[in-house]
């Protein structure tokens, strides 16, 4: 089935094979280039792995049955994400232009496309740095001994600790209320802390020294930040593989439940999981595999890229789940050593009548010959598999189980610095990717003046969205980091990332790509590309989109607020939105993704009108016009 | 009422508890008594001990050491202990948490607070670094394109040039006509 839609003047739009040879010869130079692949492959990569791989992969892996999550996670990798990624790839590298550009060459109504990735790429550029904000706060907190989330603060009159930290415990506390100070409501505002706005102001500047030039500045600092995650997680595996406890947590992570297969959420979060962690959709790999010469091998990279992307997630899963396995161990233990104390103060016994192993028997020994005081003294029941299975995905499992399993370890300065770095890399090296993505459009949409240099538009950029994640500094910053995370970063990206396949496949052509494929790496792509491009992965999105929608829209939306009013604190309380939020949620979501038939609409407009003016103007182009242009040329 | 938890303390380095350790306790108790109570001389015979368990727990009782019957104040032996609790702790080699004593919780120490949050100073430095590095970079970049301006002017009036001869091209879907 070949449907192809009329575009005319295609190839007016677009290099020819010529131009591409000539500018290839010559090396046009006003377009930047990599100074080696490797640094074009560790950008790539860096942009792909991130903070997703670390947080929300283990998770959901866990969480839908182990082991038995590779089925779909890589079934999907292979049918959704590698497909994809060497489409963004091939098109960038052929047309050779910035996001928005790529799209208008295609067709000048499709510039929508590039204008909503362009706002998703901003949207999410603003929240995930207020995040690498955070994390820079820990890490600069983690040069001291002890850390200061290991202990609780006193109250006032020196008696005891703090109640909320009593009641929750201190990395919890930590987080919560001295790196956060949250309120109990997204409405309840509060103001700015300073704190957070200094280490929001030190991530954007961190961030605008990396990409002050674009990939020339970038393309150094990926050596460091594509590279030390690997070499951190690294050693976080060999320490954690010595704790007591590792085993039990990588046993919970890859336990396979082969049930879970039949359960449609799981392969929806695979096909999700897949389709965020590849940050598709958002501009950035098509610009960068812009700045590419013209005969390299996209295929190959996006084969090894996707490849590397998958293997991390596993890898980085393995790590984690380690360390929490420890964790539980250790408070399994602590819990269980608490029961103990409580019984042989009770019943006096001598120490070491009771240990680990012979708990159980004397408890319930006890509890035949004295119930009423076994009831008395309230013995919390001690579950490893609870302890497992605590607050692990997103900034839950960084912030507070993390931070926890590092106090227990000997030498936490040493661990919480290096995990903190390594987060702070992974981030950083996202974010180069989504300024790349702000940046470069809105130099081809000239928005300021072309003799303006590249470093004053990204200025510009940096300052305007540090202005705007001046909202996350709130106290009720995290609430709005969760909406902007649940809405921007969702359903645009999977309206875009449908468009551009179809745009390529149907508007582009799919003939004329697959000769351009030719043209650049020398062989035509075989069936499994032109199956999955044409069928197989725009089908999986809408499958993932209609999902998506549906789910949100049937429920109503909620968030989680930590409330020390609630019942259930320590737990977070899930509370509904208020409703002005809604608008909010439409400007997240709606604006980006409306913007590909907005703007359609208003070329087709533009177009319109202007045609009949063209018209005319070109009647008027009689010999007296030429003559007087001639005559000032050679005047 | 005194706890004792020798063997989670100490481990394999746990000394057995006998006749002489409590010796020591009372003897300990007596030291605390004198330093920190009326001054009066305080003796071992003085701390009465009674219901010892093998969990090592006990009660004891303090008498004055002028009428033997007499029963000091519970309020000024817990003062005492507690003024005195490190030092009865480390006659111990145990801590405020392996030796516990009910009804007196140890007084808390305060977490160090430096004068300069340590995370200001981290601050500092990075924002020191970065600073310096957008400032070399800006002033490379001006000091490239100053360069480029003075240098390239020739080729860019050639460039000029055939941009102007472009547009002669623009005449050919006129003269088509």
């Amino acid at each position: 089935m070949k449907l192809k839609l009329p575009n005319p003047e295609l190839d007016d739009r677009i290099p020819s094979y010529r131009d591409l040879e000539r500018m290839e010869k010559e090396e046009a130079g006003d377009r930047p280039k990599w100074d080696n692949k490797a640094q074009y492959l560790l950008t790539c990569v860096g942009f792909c792995v991130g903070l997703g791989n670390v947080w929300r992969f283990p998770y959901l892996c866990q969480s839908h049955g182990g082991g038995a999550f590779m089925i779909p996670f890589l079934t999907l990798l292979v049918l959704e994400g590698i497909p994809l990624v060497h489409l963004e790839f091939a098109i960038g590298q052929r047309l050779r232009k910035g996001n928005v550009a790529v799209w208008s060459s295609i067709h000048p109504y499709l510039t929508g496309v590039g204008i909503a990735s362009l706002l998703v790429s901003f949207l999410v550029g603003m929240y995930y740095n207020t995040i690498m904000a955070w994390i820079m706060w820990y890490l600069f907190n983690s040069f001291q001994s002890p850390l200061p989330w290991s202990q609780c603060p006193l109250n006032a009159n020196r008696t005891g600790v703090v109640e909320e930290c009593a009641r929750s415990s201190t990395t919890d506390y930590f987080w919560y209320r001295e790196t956060l100070n949250t309120s109990a409501a997204i409405d309840e505002f509060g103001g700015p802390q300073w704190w957070i706005v200094l280490t929001l102001l030190a991530a954007w500047t961190v961030l605008y020294v990396c990409c002050i030039r674009g990939i020339e500045t970038t393309g150094k600092a990926v050596y460091v930040t594509s590279t030390l995650p690997y070499v951190v997680l690294t050693i976080f595996l060999i320490r954690g593989l010595t704790l007591k406890g590792s085993i039990e947590g990588i046993k919970f992570l890859f336990t396979p439940d082969i049930n879970e297969l039949m359960n449609p959420t799981a392969w929806l979060d695979a096909g999700a999981q897949v389709f965020y962690s590849f940050s598709l959709a958002f501009g950035g790999l098509v610009s960068f595999s812009s700045y590419n010469s013209i005969h390299n091998n996209c295929e190959q990279d996006a084969v090894l890229i996707s490849i590397i992307n998958g293997c991390t997630s596993v890898y980085s899963a393995t790590v984690i789940y380690s360390i929490i396995g420890f964790r539980a161990t250790q408070n399994f233990d602590d819990c269980t050593a608490d029961n103990i104390l409580k019984l042989m103060n009770t019943f006096n016994y001598p120490e070491n009548m009771i240990t680990e192993n012979n708990y159980n028997e004397v408890l319930s020994n006890l509890n035949q010959t004295n119930p009423d005081i076994i009831q008395g003294l309230q013995l919390q029941t001690c579950d490893i598999q609870v302890f497992l299975s605590q607050g692990v995905e997103g900034t839950g499992l960084a912030f507070i189980v993390f931070t926890e399993a590092i106090i227990k370890m000997p030498i936490s300065p040493l661990w919480a610095i290096l995990f903190f770095a390594m987060l702070f890399c992974l981030g950083l090296s996202t974010m180069f990717g989504n300024i790349e993505g702000v940046v470069v459009p809105l130099q081809d949409l000239n928005v300021l003046p072309r003799t303006w240099p590249k470093e004053v538009l990204c200025a510009l950029t940096c300052l305007i969205s540090l202005a705007f994640g001046l909202i996350f500094s709130l106290s009720s910053g995290s609430y709005w980091l969760a909406l902007f995370d649940n809405f921007a970063g969702s359903i645009p990206l999977l309206v875009i990332g449908f468009c551009e396949m179809f745009a390529v496949m149907y508007i582009y052509g799919v003939d004329r790509f697959n000769k351009d494929i030719e043209f650049m790496i020398g062989h035509k792509p075989n069936m499994f590309w032109q199956v999955t491009w044409r069928f197989v992965s725009p089908l999986i999105m809408v499958v993932i989109l209609v999902f998506y929608f549906i789910t949100q829209i049937s429920k109503n939306p909620t968030y989680l607020v930590w409330d020390q009013e609630a019942e259930s604190f320590p737990t977070l309380t899930r509370r509904p939105y208020p409703s002005w939020v809604y608008i909010i949620i439409f400007i997240l979501a709606g604006i980006p993704s409306l913007a590909v038939p907005v703007v359609a609409l208003y070329k087709f407009n533009q177009r319109k009108c202007c045609k009949q003016k063209d018209y005319s103007d070109s009647t008027l182009d009689t010999i007296s016009a030429k003559i007087q242009r001639s005559d000032e040329i050679k005047f | 009422k005194y706890l004792f938890s020798i063997n989670s303390a100490l481990g394999d380095q746990a000394y057995v508890w006998n006749e002489n350790e409590m010796f020591l306790f009372r003897a300990t108790l007596a030291f605390a008594m004198r330093t920190y109570s009326d001054g009066q001389e305080y003796d071992v015979a003085n701390v009465v001990v009674c219901d010892e368990t093998p969990r090592v727990s006990f009660w004891f009782v303090v008498t004055s050491p002028l009428d033997a019957s007499l029963l000091v104040d519970k309020r000024r032996v817990e003062e005492a202990v507690r003024k005195s609790r490190s030092r009865i702790n480390s006659a111990f080699l145990l801590t405020d948490d392996t030796l516990e004593f009910i009804g007196i919780p140890p007084t808390l120490e305060a977490p160090v607070a430096p004068d300069t949050p340590p995370w200001l100073i981290a601050f500092g430095v990075v924002m020191g670094g970065v600073g310096a590095g957008i400032v070399v970079l800006l002033v490379s970049s001006v000091k490239r394109d100053g360069e480029e301006e003075t240098g390239g002017k020739t080729e860019n009036e050639a460039a000029s040039d055939a941009i102007y001869n472009m547009s002669f091209s623009d005449d050919e879907p006129v003269t088509q006509m």
